[in-house]
């Protein structure tokens, strides 16, 4: 295959599109073809929308306005976002055939931004899960090492832009879902701050962390996707009402005097040497650039995982309580009684991950449990974020890594869902503080990439992105490129 | 009293619907009676990544109940959600607000049957979302309607001060009053606007603790929970009396049998699984907004009745019916505001407010907003009738226009129903027909009141009955004193 998104940039192809070196129909088709060559092998995407997409690409090519940096170029997005009379599913059966009759937010900020949404990437059921293993319809593979996982919950999207299919996708972030794929595949990934992107028409897994966010491969693109998706919506009372900057605004700026703290907790038991080598080596370099680097400590690290696999169940009981088969999706065929309906609908359409998630939340709010676990892991959350405010009084940023190991291979973690679980012991402290986290490629280690997260202050997504492009271009890491074999 | 062994204690949970213009967390329309589902969006239908969206006029309504109760407003209010699995209840939880309810330890000064007051203490009010409806039909398929479902709720919560099923129904009767004053729902009964959930127990007279509640939920008439409550007394009162033990459990009323049936046993509580919802912010309440409430609550019931029978001289009775409901008391005001102030003009718009308007009501089937009848044409024409322009008589003719949207004087005038009441006009009148009566004038000197009648009779013929009786007497008692 010829055609790949491996050295164009949005500012690239927007530059072709207005100078009518391509048509985004031809672009979509390109696309399009290429996707089918690849995608038999790496099993990003869980559908296609081909004929919307060229439908969209056309209507943006006759408009001709490529004024907005989206419009006219493909991309992927997340299987549990909304996307008006095109099916969405979660990637759970529960949800097979689920046509939405409404678009997500950001749905509706991509199309109005142009953008040409090409099918739906695979992920992790009802985004549970750090591998895209859990995903009813497939596995994914790490574009970088088939036999490898891709990360999750948005394996799909990570896949997909890190195999050259798509610019960018859009993923959701509830424990580490966009940093974790992006660290695994070499890619930015950023989870936004709490309440920076309207979470209206993404299925909810736990509603006070989910966000979405976009994953490129250079750090300017993705500014690019959060300023199209950013900002307050009537529809979602938790987003934001506060001015949207322009999150490139600081990119190119240098980092000199920039205070950045390193935690020790991120460097602790667990942190692969691979990982805490690539990282520390480029915590010096950023040093080098100029910024200041203190240890610090963020004392309740280790407490973490636990109050977030607490909360983040017991809101996803709640939430995924809908999915009855009464009124859409799945609906057990042979069901002779409401109570049948409810017990083999969720018994056949839930995966074992949901199941054992919708149990420990179940048991979490119940009335014996609650304050030992929900109340406890509540407070455990409110620490979290008082450690994050003691460090952030002093420093501009924090940086670790992003994941303590790099991708493992499939099957070989699934079964063993606490080792998965700790996983994510160095991305959810930031959903639990609400926080914007960043991921960016590191450098490699034994062919694979390393992740290094970037931590901010609340909507200081902007200085999230100056640190990290000022990284991206000492090392241009994103010129290396995955083999991919087409067919 | 059901035995004088035994003391009964009552605590209420009544919900009211609220008649906001959407919903407590979508943007439906709340309206009763459309075809099913036609009020209804995604959000309601719990579709999979759609989002609440709290109506702050909601908790201004709610607001509202709470102060015309006179409890404490909660400053912070969080939501909550209580989980439970049913086909009416497409998220599968009510979002509700278990922590920190809207209001606190309000009262009801309740008027009782034996003509003392009882304070009944107020727990708490909370709001949140009602349930949509299952039906079930008779060709072998439930149906879910979810018009309902995201109507506003304000529940009420007494404290255990009732303490019989008479005092029960009083304070059902007083406390639909109150939240009819306050226009936040019409509270119609029969369109499930407001339902009770009751609990009762009885226990040994001077024992210190309570004995068992049965429960009995969503009973939506005043004289049933009255009935059930009569049954229950009964019926636990000879459960202790033979030694048995009342059980915790929950029990239906059964209107035919004006008995109570067991539905389910409590073993253990439900555990609806309360926390915190996550999709919405808290709402904060300051002192501005609470005042602001505060100062545009519609007057209540019984401070209007107060000011009818004290500064307009009603009769406490007809003080009662003009505030059965907001819209006929605030009609009445409207009128007295429109002129009809002085006790005589505000006494004949009670009457016929409360005669022939009702009567029209009644008659029509409608409600009083829905007539043509405005505050002002009602009291013009008491002013036409208090001024002699036109008589009672002639009023009769002059309310049936106005029923229609008639405007009084100018319909009195086309219609030639103006009484003369001008001495220039009805003096020569009078001396015409003494001209023609000097028998009649004999008769009256001679001492015959008889004649005035006669005299009165020719001049009403005379004048096409349009003489002021009133007026034409004195002036015809003057004319023939002169002779």
């Amino acid at each position: 295959m010829t055609f790949n998104y491996f050295d164009k940039t949005l500012a690239d192809l927007n530059a072709d599109l207005k100078a009518g070196k391509i048509t985004a129909e031809e672009l979509t088709k390109e696309t399009l073809a290429n996707i089918q060559a690849t995608d038999e092998d790496l099993q990003a995407f869980v559908r296609m929308h081909e004929d919307e997409a060229l439908a969209k690409a056309r209507a943006v090519d006759e408009k001709g306005d490529f004024s907005n940096p989206l419009a006219g170029i493909p991309m992927a997005i997340k299987d549990n976002i909304a996307t008006n009379g095109l099916e969405t599913t979660g990637a759970s059966h529960i949800l097979s055939g689920f046509k939405p009759v409404y678009d997500a937010t950001v749905t509706t900020k991509l199309n109005d931004a142009g953008a040409v949404i090409v099918g739906k990437a695979n992920m992790d059921e009802f985004a549970m899960g750090g591998s895209t293993e859990t995903s009813y319809y497939k596995k994914t593979k790490n574009a970088w090492d088939h036999t490898k996982v891709p990360g999750g919950s948005s394996g799909g999207s990570a896949a997909a832009v890190a195999a050259g299919q798509v610019p960018y996708a859009l993923g959701s972030d509830t424990g580490g879902s966009i940093r974790q794929p992006a660290a695994f595949n070499g890619l930015v990934g950023m989870k936004p701050t709490y309440g920076r992107v309207s979470r209206f028409g993404l299925f909810a897994m736990a509603s006070s962390l989910d966000q979405i966010g976009p994953l490129t491969r250079t750090v300017k693109d993705n500014a690019l996707v959060l300023n199209a998706i950013s900002g307050f919506d009537k529809k979602d009372s938790t987003s934001v009402e506060l001015e949207v900057p322009d999150f490139a605004e600081k990119i190119g700026q240098d980092i000199k005097g920039m205070k950045i703290a390193v935690p020790e907790e991120y460097f602790q038991e667990g942190i692969s040497d691979e990982v805490a080598t690539q990282v520390k080596a480029a915590i010096v370099q950023l040093e080098a650039m100029g910024a200041t680097v203190d240890k610090v400590s963020l004392p309740h690290t280790q407490y973490g995982v636990a109050a977030y696999y607490i909360l983040m169940s017991s809101e996803a009981s709640s939430n995924l309580q809908r999915y009855d088969g009464i009124r859409y999706g799945f609906r057990a065929p042979d069901a002779k009684s409401l109570e049948e309906v409810y017990k083999n609908t969720r018994t056949e359409g839930f995966g074992d991950e949901v199941k054992r998630r919708i149990m420990l939340g179940t048991f979490s709010l119940s009335a014996g449990a609650y304050d030992a676990f929900f109340k406890k892991a509540a407070q455990i959350r409110t620490l979290i974020i008082g450690d994050f405010n003691k460090v952030f009084a002093d420093y501009d940023l924090i940086v670790g890594p992003t994941t303590p190991t790099q991708p493992y291979g499939i099957g070989e973690e699934i079964g063993d869902p606490k080792t998965m679980y700790l996983g994510d012991v160095l991305t959810i402290p930031v959903n639990l503080a609400g926080l914007p986290g960043l991921s960016i490629n590191a450098g490699f280690n034994g062919g694979m990439p390393v992740g290094m997260q970037l931590i901010g202050k609340p909507f200081d997504e902007a200085t999230l992105y100056q640190v990290a492009y000022a990284f991206e271009q000492v090392n241009h890491f994103y010129d290396q490129h995955p083999v991919v074999e087409g067919k | 009293m059901a035995n004088e062994n035994f003391e009964t204690t009552i605590g209420l949970e009544v919900h009211v619907e609220m008649q906001t213009n959407s919903k407590l967390l979508s943007p439906s329309p709340v309206h009763y009676g459309d075809a099913p589902n036609e009020n209804t969006n995604v959000i309601d239908w719990g579709y999979p990544g759609v989002l609440p969206v709290a109506n702050k006029g909601a908790i201004e309504y709610g607001m509202r109940v709470a102060l015309a109760l006179h409890a404490e407003i909660t400053e912070d209010i969080r939501w909550d959600r209580k989980n439970y699995v049913y086909p009416d209840n497409p998220k599968s939880y009510q979002t509700t607000q278990m922590r920190t309810p809207l209001g606190r330890h309000g009262y009801l000064d309740v008027n009782m049957p034996d003509g003392s007051v009882k304070r009944i203490g107020i727990e708490e009010l909370h709001v949140e979302e009602d349930a949509g409806k299952n039906t079930h039909g008779t060709d072998g398929y439930s149906y879910v309607d979810l018009n309902r479902q995201g109507t506003p709720l304000v529940e009420i919560v007494s404290k255990p001060d009732l303490s019989s099923p008479e005092e029960a129904y009083a304070y059902l009767e007083q406390l639909r009053r109150v939240v009819l004053f306050t226009g936040v729902s019409e509270a119609k009964m029969q369109e499930g606007q407001m339902r009770a959930d009751v609990n009762v127990s009885l226990r040994p007279r001077g024992s210190k603790t309570y004995g068992t509640r049965v429960e009995m939920k969503n009973i939506n008439s005043f004289h049933y929970v009255q009935s059930a409550l009569e049954f229950e007394e009964r019926r636990q009162a000879q459960v202790i009396r033979s030694g048995g033990k009342v059980r915790q459990e929950t029990r239906r009323y059964d209107e035919p049998t004006k008995s109570t049936l067991l539905m389910r046993v409590k073993e253990v509580a439900d555990d609806y699984r309360y926390f915190p919802e996550p999709d919405l912010s808290p709402i904060h309440i300051d002192q501005a907004w609470i005042d602001r409430v505060q100062a545009e609550l519609p007057k209540s019931a019984g401070d209007r009745q107060v000011a009818y029978v004290q500064d307009l001289g009603l009769e406490q009775y007809d003080a009662e019916v003009l505030t059965q409901t907001l819209a006929m008391a605030n009609f009445f005001d409207a009128a007295v505001n429109a002129g009809a102030d002085s006790k005589s003009a505000a006494k004949r718009v009670a009457n016929y407010l409360i005669g022939d308007v009702n009567a029209y009501l009644n008659k029509n089937q409608v409600e009083l907003q829905d007539t043509d009848l405005t505050p002002e044409n009602l009291a013009g024409m008491v002013k036409l009738i208090e001024d002699g322009t036109i008589s009672t008589k002639q009023a009769k003719k002059v309310f049936e226009a106005i029923m229609e949207g008639e405007e009084p004087e100018a319909y009195a005038k086309a219609q030639g129903l103006v009484q003369i009441s001008d001495p220039a006009v009805l003096t020569p009148m009078i001396n015409e027909v003494l001209d023609d009566n000097p028998q009649s004038i004999e008769d009256f000197k001679g001492g015959k009141d008889r004649a005035t009648g006669f005299l009165i009779g020719q001049l009403m013929k005379k004048s096409k009955g349009q003489a002021n009786p009133g007026v034409l007497n004195k002036l015809l008692l003057a004319e023939l004193n002169k002779r």
